[in-house]
């Protein structure tokens, strides 16, 4: 039995340390980064990027002042119960993590209908799955605006294979990276349903940086994406360099004999995700 | 490397017309907060009072940006800038009616590109995700209008030695298209230059 309590305080803990805190990954990626980049402006906005993870921990303030919508995947063993309403108590933390910790409120009450502000940043998006491993794991990413508005989603044709992807991922970094805060962390899903291949790009950007794909095909493909991002000369906040992209970060999965769907979520310079095990 | 330049807000467009894109720029004086809301709503003003800017933005600078609320004793929370290109529907009718410049992050369409250029405006890029460093370079905070709009809300931010970079300079000339490939010619140059020997 797994109390909603105890998740909710999961989801708190996260929300109040990964707005201020760049995940530990993505520094030692841009400090690396900074060690090789060979462009003078790109080498000052990389620099500029570690001193704002140096004041946003040391002050206790946020990393960007996009603080996102808050997407809490909840992981459970299969043979775990969780008592009580656990969207109502993961909100409950979504508002008291926002109000406490002086975050912004950046959710509209409805996309169409009715843009005025919720004022606490609920709802959070939520996803729950089951695993065979007992316990739960908390994923929690706070995700901004102008990275998620330069993702894309297409339904390619199977024939369109290995290079169909490519083109579509380098394609939407080339059309979009200016707006997402490079350097960035591109999240790929590929396969899958239309609807669920967005969120395989989406659990993509959970991977650290720096650690390949267990699959070697898709490692490989991974490593030739991110030397093609780079070489396109975009460079760290689309201001020319070396450093366009921390790392690309491939999933897949099963589909249709007829589809090759493909998701693209860009995940920005302050990438902001933690996952915490409960239990 | 030189000194990046220093700016002092408000600044005519005839002193903006010697920058040029990808100089860098500390800016410091008053600019104004403002996202699509605000954006949606100053055009309306504009457009029901004769094309007069309101709150006396006349020559002043946009900041493209919704800052968090005030934090470690300072003016402003963290702020740094949003997608520009949101606010590109709006940007013509703004910068017709006086606005000089603005700061944001991110590629603008075409259309806009020539508006800047036609009325001689400026659009500086600041780094996207530094907000808590940029914050550091806020000296004030002074709401002005439309408190409903929560961070959304036209505020007067008065900066202190702000970088920036030029994006897109008076005469229309456009950074993001030129980072990249400049970038790449100058790589080429230098792989050149060290397979025929250059010691450089």
């Amino acid at each position: 039995m797994i109390e909603v309590a105890a998740i909710a305080d999961a989801v708190r803990r996260a929300i109040s340390l990964v707005a201020v805190e760049l995940r530990p990954d993505a520094l030692v990626a841009m400090e690396t980064a900074l060690g090789v980049e060979r462009a003078p402006r790109a080498r000052r906005v990389l620099e500029q990027l570690i001193d704002n993870a140096r004041i946003a921990r040391t002050d206790c303030v946020p990393l960007c002042q996009d603080t996102g919508t808050v997407w809490v995947w909840l992981e459970l063993g299969g043979q775990e119960c969780v008592s009580g309403d656990i969207y109502a108590a993961v909100d409950a933390a979504v508002a008291d993590a926002y109000r406490d910790g002086a975050l912004r409120m950046s959710v509209a009450r409805d996309a169409l209908t009715d843009r005025t502000n919720t004022t606490d940043n609920t709802p959070a998006f939520i996803d729950i799955t089951f695993r065979p491993r007992s316990g739960a794991t908390v994923h929690v990413m706070l995700k901004g605006g102008g990275s998620d508005n330069s993702s894309v989603l297409e339904m390619l044709e199977p024939a369109a294979g290995m290079e169909g992807v490519r083109e579509l991922v380098l394609r939407t970094v080339s059309a979009k990276a200016t707006g997402a805060c490079p350097p960035l962390v591109v999240g790929v899903g590929v396969g899958a349903t239309f609807d669920k291949v967005a969120l395989l790009a989406k659990k993509a950007l959970l991977r650290p940086i720096g650690e390949p794909s267990a699959n070697a095909s898709v490692a490989a493909f991974e490593r030739e994406l991110l030397d093609a991002i780079n070489a396109s000369g975009i460079g760290p906040a689309g201001m020319g360099g070396d450093t366009t992209a921390l790392a690309v970060n491939v999933l897949s999965a099963p589909c249709h004999i007829a589809s090759l769907p493909v998701a693209v979520n860009m995940g920005c310079c302050a990438v902001r995700s933690v996952s915490i095990d409960v239990v | 490397m030189p000194d990046p330049y220093t700016l002092t807000l408000p600044i005519t467009r005839a002193k903006l017309a010697s920058l040029r894109a990808g100089d860098e720029v500390m800016l410091s004086g008053p600019v104004y907060t403002a996202r699509d809301a605000t954006h949606a709503r100053l055009v309306a003003e504009i457009a029901a009072h004769g094309g007069v800017l309101p709150y006396g933005l006349d020559g002043q600078t946009l900041f493209y940006a919704g800052p968090t609320p005030p934090a470690a004793m300072r003016p402003a929370g963290s702020v740094g800038p949003t997608t520009a290109k949101r606010m590109d529907a709006w940007t013509p009718p703004l910068l017709l009616a006086g606005i000089v410049a603005a700061i944001g992050k991110g590629v603008r369409s075409e259309s806009v590109r020539e508006a800047f250029a036609s009325t001689g405006s400026v659009y500086f890029a600041a780094v996207g995700g530094s907000a808590a460093l940029l914050a550091t370079r806020v000296s004030a905070s002074t709401p002005v209008a439309y408190p409903d709009l929560g961070t959304e809300a036209l505020v007067r931010l008065d900066l202190v030695d702000f970088p920036v970079v030029v994006a897109i300079d008076s005469c229309g000339n456009d950074l993001y298209a030129q980072a990249a490939s400049e970038w790449r010619r100058a790589l080429a140059a230098f792989d050149t230059a060290q397979q025929n020997g250059d010691p450089r």
